[in-house]
C-alpha cells in the first residue's frame, strides 16, 4: 500500500521494542465478544491509475449543462486562478486547526484577513472564521439572538430560502426556539407584518436579496426588529455588497450568508463556507474561532485563536456552539477571491450581474412571458412565469441545452408556472438569448 | 525568517486591481437609492501577481503534514492522496450544481451511495445520512435523533439525560447543550474505562442515552464496553458513538458490534479529507434501523442502477446543512476507501502499531497515566518534568518545534495534568518516529541540564511564543486600518487550555 512506508523488518523490529509476537497481540484489549472477525466486504483495492478511471467514471455520469441559469442560494460565478494555486499549497491545504501559533501564522493572519473583510463587506465590527454554510450560520445567529436578549421567539421571513429556515427550524428545537414565519407580499416582505410579529421576539431574520431574487425593504425591516428590541439579522450574498448596502449601515445586529459566490465552486453544494458578523458589543457571544491579534515575547506582531473561553474544548457545556472544525480552507479562497477583486471588481460583478438580469428580464417579457413580481427591483435573480408547468418548461429546455433555473413551486405552492433564473457574470448576451429560445419556443 | 509580513490591506495602493471582470455593453439599472451601497468596502487592491505572493508567503509560515510529523492527537493527521485534490476537481464533480435534476446527477448520487455502503459496513449499522459538516455537526443531529425517537415512543419528555465520561471532547457535552439535553459526568477508573460503579446508579429510564468516544481520548479501548451497553439498553437508553477514533479499529471492531445505536464518523481525520487549517471536514452519521425514519432529508435511494433523493420521510428531523452534505469531501473519502479497499484493518493495525511504537520508546521517560497497550493514539504527562525542572507540556510542544515536528495535543485530556497527546497515524516511517522519539528524550534531558533553552522555544519560527492573555482582554479581531503599533509587554503567560483534539 503506497500510504504506508513501514517494511516487514520494521514491522519486526518495532513489535520487538513493543515486546509483542504480533499485530494481533496489540489489540488483546479488545473483548472477544466486539471483535470483528471476517474481511470487510468492500470493493476491491485500486491502483491510482485505476482509482482514476473509476472516478472519471462517475464524474462522466453528471450531465452538466452547456449554459445553466440555475441559482437559488448557490450560484455560477467565476472562480479566479489564483483561488486554485493558494488552495493547493500543502502547508494550508494540510494543516489542523492553528492551536499552535508560531506553526501557524500564515493560516491565522489570513484569517484575520478574511474576519476584516467580512467585517468591511457587512459594515459590522466582529466575525468569526467561518461556519459550515449559508444555513447553519442563520441558526448560529438565531442562538447568539436567544442568548443575548433571553426570548425564544425567531421571526423569518417566508421570502428566506427554504432550506435556510428548515435547518433553522431543525436547530430551533434543541435551543428551544420557537419559529414564526411572516409571508411575503407581492415577492417582499411588508414590514407591517414583521411588526405584527415582532413582539417578544429574540431575532427578524430576512434575506437581501431575497430567496425570489427581489430587494426587500430591508432598512425598514431592521427598523422594525430594533422598535421590538429583536436582532435584526440580514441574510445576505456577498457578490451583491459592493452594489448593495452593508447590513451593518441600516441597523443590522448581526449579518450572515453563504459564501460560495465568493471562491468556491458549486461541487454539489459543498463544502463551502458560511459567514457570520456581528456588532461589537456581542463578540463574546460569538459561536466558533475569532482570530486576534497579539505580541509575541519580543513585541512583534502575531495571530492567536482568542476569546476561547467561548469555545467547547475550554467550556464544554456551557460553550457558545459545539462547532470545532470549521470551513478554514474554503473561506481562504473567498478571501483570495475578495483579494484579487478589490473595491472595484466587486462593484463591477455586481453592476455586470444586474445588467445581464435586466437584459434578460426584457428580451423574456418581450417575448411574451411575464415576471412574477415585476415591480419589484432585483439583483442577479429574478422569478419568470413559463406560461405552462415549470418542470415540464425546464426539461423541455434541458433537452436544447439550457437550464433555466429553479422551479418555485418545489417550495412555493401556488408558484407551479414560475423559474428563477440566476444570471452571474460569467453569462452572456448570447446565452441569454438561447434561454429566451429555450423558454419560448 | 522573522520578519512581520504586512497584512493584505496594509500592501494595497488605490486603483489596482487583481481580476478583470466581464463588462457587457449594457446599462446597469439603477438601485433604489435606500438600498445602494453608499461607502465601498475597503477590500485589497493589488494586482494580481501580488495576491499570488502575499498568500505564498503566509503559507511558507504555516505547518501541514505535508511540511512534516504532526502528531496531534485525537486529530489523525495522516497524509493526504494528491491524486484526491485532482479526482475531486473534474468537472463533473466541480461544476455540478446541487439542485440540478436528478438525472443529471446520477454519477453524483452513485458516489454518495456507495460512500454510504462503505459506512454502514465499517460501522455495522443500517443507514447513513450524509449530511452533517463535521463531527459535532453529526453529534448534534445524533443527538436530536434521541430526541425524535424518545418523542415518537413518548418518553420524550421523561428523558432527559445524556451520560458523557470526563475524558471526552469538548464538543461533546455542548452538543448535548444545543440539543436540549442535561448532562450527567461519568469518571474513568484507574485503568482508563468508563467507571462501571460511578455509572450505574447514575443511569435509569431518565437517560436518553450515552456519548462515548470508544477508543476513548485516552487511547485506550474501553474494556467493559459490553458491560457499559447493557447498563444503557437495559433501562431503554441509546449509544452514541464519537468516531473521533475510528481510525483505531476499521475492521478489527465495530460500533454497531459493540452496542452503539448512531455513529459520526469524521471523513477529515479516518477518511484523509485534508483539514484544511480548520476545515472543511464531514461528519456522516450511520444508525440503526430504529433510527432511520428520522434521519434528516434528503437520503440517497437505489432503484436498480438509478439514484434518487428521497425527501418523503414525514419523521424526519428536518435539515442540518444544505443539500446532501459537503460533496467534495465525499469525493475525497470515497477515493480513499477505495484505495485501501477490504484491506482498511491494516490501516488500523499500522496506526496502532505506530502508536505502541512511541509509547514502548518514550514510557521511561515521561509519566504514563495508564499502563496499558495503547491504540493509535496514547496519553503521556509532563508531571514530572514540571515538578522537579519546572517545564510544563506547553514547553515541551514548543521545543518540539525546534526539532521539525508539530507538537501533539496538550492540556487534553482534562483528567490527565500536563497531558501530551500523541498520535502517529499509519503514514509515517519508522525513521521519522525514531528522529521524533529522539526530540523527546532530548527534551527530557535538557530540562535536567538546560532548561532554559526548552523554556525560551520555539527558536527560529516566525515569532516567538504569542501573548494569548493580551489577545483576549484585548480583542483585535479586525485590520483598523488606521496604523496601530501594540506596545511590547511583559513575559507572556502559559494557557494551560486543551490544544488540539
Amino acid at each position: 500500500m503506497s500510504y504506508l512506508s513501514l517494511t516487514d523488518a520494521d514491522r519486526e523490529a518495532m513489535l520487538a521494542a513493543i515486546g509483542v509476537d504480533s499485530v494481533d497481540e496489540l489489540f488483546r484489549d479488545v473483548p472477544v465478544g466486539v471483535r470483528f472477525s471476517r474481511e470487510l466486504d468492500l470493493p476491491p483495492a485500486l491502483a491510482e491509475a485505476d482509482l482514476t478511471r473509476e472516478l472519471e467514471r462517475l464524474a462522466g455520469r453528471n450531465a452538466l449543462p452547456e449554459v445553466s441559469f440555475l441559482g437559488a442560494g448557490i450560484y455560477d460565478h467565476y472562480v479566479p486562478g489564483v483561488v486554485d494555486a493558494v488552495l493547493q499549497r500543502g502547508e494550508f491545504l494540510t494543516a489542523y486547526t492553528p492551536y499552535q501559533p508560531e506553526l501557524s501564522q500564515g493560516v491565522l493572519q489570513a484569517i484575520f484577513e478574511y474576519q476584516t473583510a467580512i467585517c468591511e463587506l457587512t459594515g459590522l465590527d466582529v466575525a468569526n472564521a467561518s461556519g459550515y454554510d449559508g444555513t447553519t450560520v442563520a441558526a448560529d445567529a438565531c442562538f447568539v439572538a436567544k442568548q443575548a436578549t433571553g426570548r425564544t421567539k425567531i421571526v423569518v421571513t417566508e421570502a428566506t430560502s427554504p432550506q435556510v429556515r428548515q435547518v433553522v427550524k431543525t436547530y430551533a428545537r434543541g435551543f428551544g426556539l420557537d419559529v414564526v414565519e411572516v409571508p411575503h407580499d407581492g415577492g417582499t416582505t411588508d414590514p407591517d407584518r414583521v411588526r405584527e410579529s415582532s413582539g417578544d421576539a429574540a431575532a427578524v431574520l430576512f434575506q437581501q436579496p431575497n430567496f425570489f431574487g427581489c430587494l426587500e425593504p430591508a432598512p425598514d425591516l431592521a427598523a422594525v426588529a430594533s422598535e421590538a428590541d429583536a436582532l435584526a439579522v440580514a441574510h445576505v450574498d456577498l457578490v451583491s455588497l459592493g452594489v448593495l448596502e452593508a447590513p451593518g449601515n441600516y441597523g443590522c445586529a448581526l449579518a450572515v450568508g453563504e459564501g460560495q459566490s465568493a471562491g468556491n465552486w458549486m461541487s454539489y453544494g459543498g463544502p463551502h463556507y458560511g459567514f457570520l458578523a456581528a456588532r461589537q458589543n456581542y463578540i463574546r457571544r460569538l459561536p466558533g474561532r475569532i482570530v486576534g491579534e497579539t505580541v509575541d515575547a519580543a513585541g512583534k506582531r502575531g495571530y492567536v485563536l482568542t476569546l476561547q473561553t467561548r469555545e467547547q474544548h475550554i467550556r464544554r457545556e456551557k460553550a457558545t456552539s459545539n462547532i470545532t472544525t470549521n470551513q478554514t480552507l474554503l473561506a481562504l479562497a473567498g478571501l483570495v477571491h475578495l483579494s484579487l477583486l478589490g473595491p472595484q471588481g466587486l462593484r463591477e460583478t455586481g453592476e455586470t450581474c444586474m445588467a445581464l438580469a435586466q437584459y434578460a428580464k426584457e428580451r423574456l417579457t418581450a417575448r411574451g412571458l411575464e415576471l412574477l413580481f415585476p415591480e419589484k427591483a432585483t439583483f442577479k435573480e429574478f422569478a419568470v412565469r413559463v406560461g405552462r408547468n415549470a418542470a415540464d418548461a425546464i426539461r423541455s429546455a434541458r433537452a436544447r441545452g439550457v437550464h433555466p433555473g429553479y422551479a418555485l413551486g418545489r417550495d412555493y405552492p401556488g408558484l407551479d408556472d414560475a423559474i428563477l433564473v440566476a444570471v452571474t457574470e460569467r453569462r452572456t448576451t448570447d446565452e441569454i438569448d438561447r434561454l429566451v429560445q429555450a423558454l419560448t419556443t | 525568517m522573522s520578519r512581520t509580513v504586512p497584512l493584505i490591506y496594509e500592501r494595497s495602493q488605490p486603483g489596482r486591481r487583481g481580476l478583470e471582470v466581464p463588462r457587457p455593453d449594457l446599462p446597469v439599472p439603477q438601485l433604489p437609492e435606500e438600498l445602494a451601497r453608499q461607502e465601498p468596502p475597503r477590500l485589497p487592491e493589488l494586482a494580481e501577481p501580488e495576491v499570488l505572493r502575499h498568500f505564498t508567503e503566509l503559507s511558507t509560515r504555516n505547518f501541514g503534514v505535508d511540511t512534516g510529523f504532526y502528531p496531534l492527537g485525537s486529530c489523525t493527521m495522516k497524509y493526504n492522496p494528491r491524486v484526491n485534490e485532482r479526482l475531486a476537481s473534474l468537472p463533473g464533480f466541480r461544476d455540478l450544481h446541487p439542485l440540478a435534476d436528478e438525472e443529471d446527477v446520477q454519477g453524483a448520487l452513485e458516489l454518495e451511495w456507495h460512500l454510504g455502503e462503505i459506512l454502514r459496513e465499517v460501522t455495522g449499522l443500517d443507514a447513513v445520512c450524509l449530511q452533517p459538516a463535521a463531527g459535532s455537526q453529526g453529534e448534534l443531529t445524533g443527538l436530536l435523533l434521541l430526541r425524535a425517537y424518545f418523542d415518537d415512543r413518548g418518553e420524550g419528555e421523561q428523558r432527559r439525560r445524556i451520560v458523557i465520561p470526563d475524558s471526552a471532547h469538548g464538543t461533546n457535552p455542548a452538543s448535548v447543550t444545543m440539543a436540549g439535553y442535561e448532562l450527567t459526568p461519568v469518571r474513568t477508573d484507574a485503568r482508563g474505562n468508563i467507571d462501571l460503579d460511578d455509572l450505574r446508579p447514575k443511569v435509569d429510564v431518565h437517560t436518553a442515552g450515552l456519548m462515548l468516544t470508544n477508543p476513548s481520548t485516552l487511547g485506550l479501548f474501553d474494556e467493559n464496553i459490553e458491560a457499559i451497553r447493557d447498563v444503557f439498553h437495559g433501562v431503554g437508553a441509546l449509544m452514541y458513538y464519537d468516531g473521533a477514533n475510528l481510525n483505531a479499529v476499521c475492521g478489527i471492531s465495530r460500533p454497531g458490534d459493540m452496542g452503539f445505536d448512531v455513529v459520526h464518523i469524521n471523513l477529515h481525520k479516518t477518511f484523509s479529507q485534508p483539514h484544511g487549517g480548520g476545515g472543511p471536514g464531514g461528519g456522516p452519521i450511520v444508525v440503526r434501523d430504529t433510527l432511520a425514519p428520522f434521519l434528516p432529508v434528503p437520503l440517497v435511494v437505489r432503484d436498480g442502477d438509478r439514484y434518487r433523493l428521497d425527501y418523503d420521510r414525514p419523521k424526519s428531523i428536518g435539515k442540518v446543512r444544505g443539500f446532501t452534505g459537503p460533496f467534495g469531501v465525499f469525493v475525497r473519502s470515497y477515493a480513499f476507501m477505495r484505495a485501501w479497499g477490504p484491506r482498511l484493518r491494516e490501516m488500523s493495525e499500522v496506526a496502532v502499531l505506530n502508536a505502541n511504537y512511541l509509547l514502548a520508546r518514550l514510557r521511561d521517560a515521561y509519566d504514563l497515566p495508564f499502563d496499558r497497550l495503547c491504540m493509535h493514539e496514547f496519553v503521556l504527562s509532563a508531571r514530572t518534568l514540571k515538578r522537579d525542572h519546572g517545564i510544563s507540556a506547553l514547553d515541551v510542544a514548543k521545543r518540539l518545534m525546534d526539532f521539525g515536528f508539530h507538537p501533539p495535543t496538550i492540556y487534553f485530556p482534562l483528567i490527565v495534568p500536563e497531558a501530551l497527546m500523541i498520535e502517529p497515524t499509519e503514514t509515517e516511517a519508522k525513521e521519522t518516529l525514531d528522529a521524533f522519539v529522539e526530540a523527546m528524550l532530548a527534551i527530557a534531558r535538557e530540562a535536567r541540564d538546560e532548561p532554559e533553552t526548552i523554556r525560551s522555544a520555539p527558536h527560529g519560527r516566525p515569532v516567538e511564543r504569542l501573548d494569548e492573555g493580551r489577545a483576549a482582554r484585548q480583542p483585535i479581531v479586525r485590520h483598523g486600518f488606521d496604523r496601530h503599533e501594540l506596545a511590547p509587554l511583559g513575559e507572556p503567560r502559559p494557557v494551560e487550555a486543551p490544544q488540539g483534539a
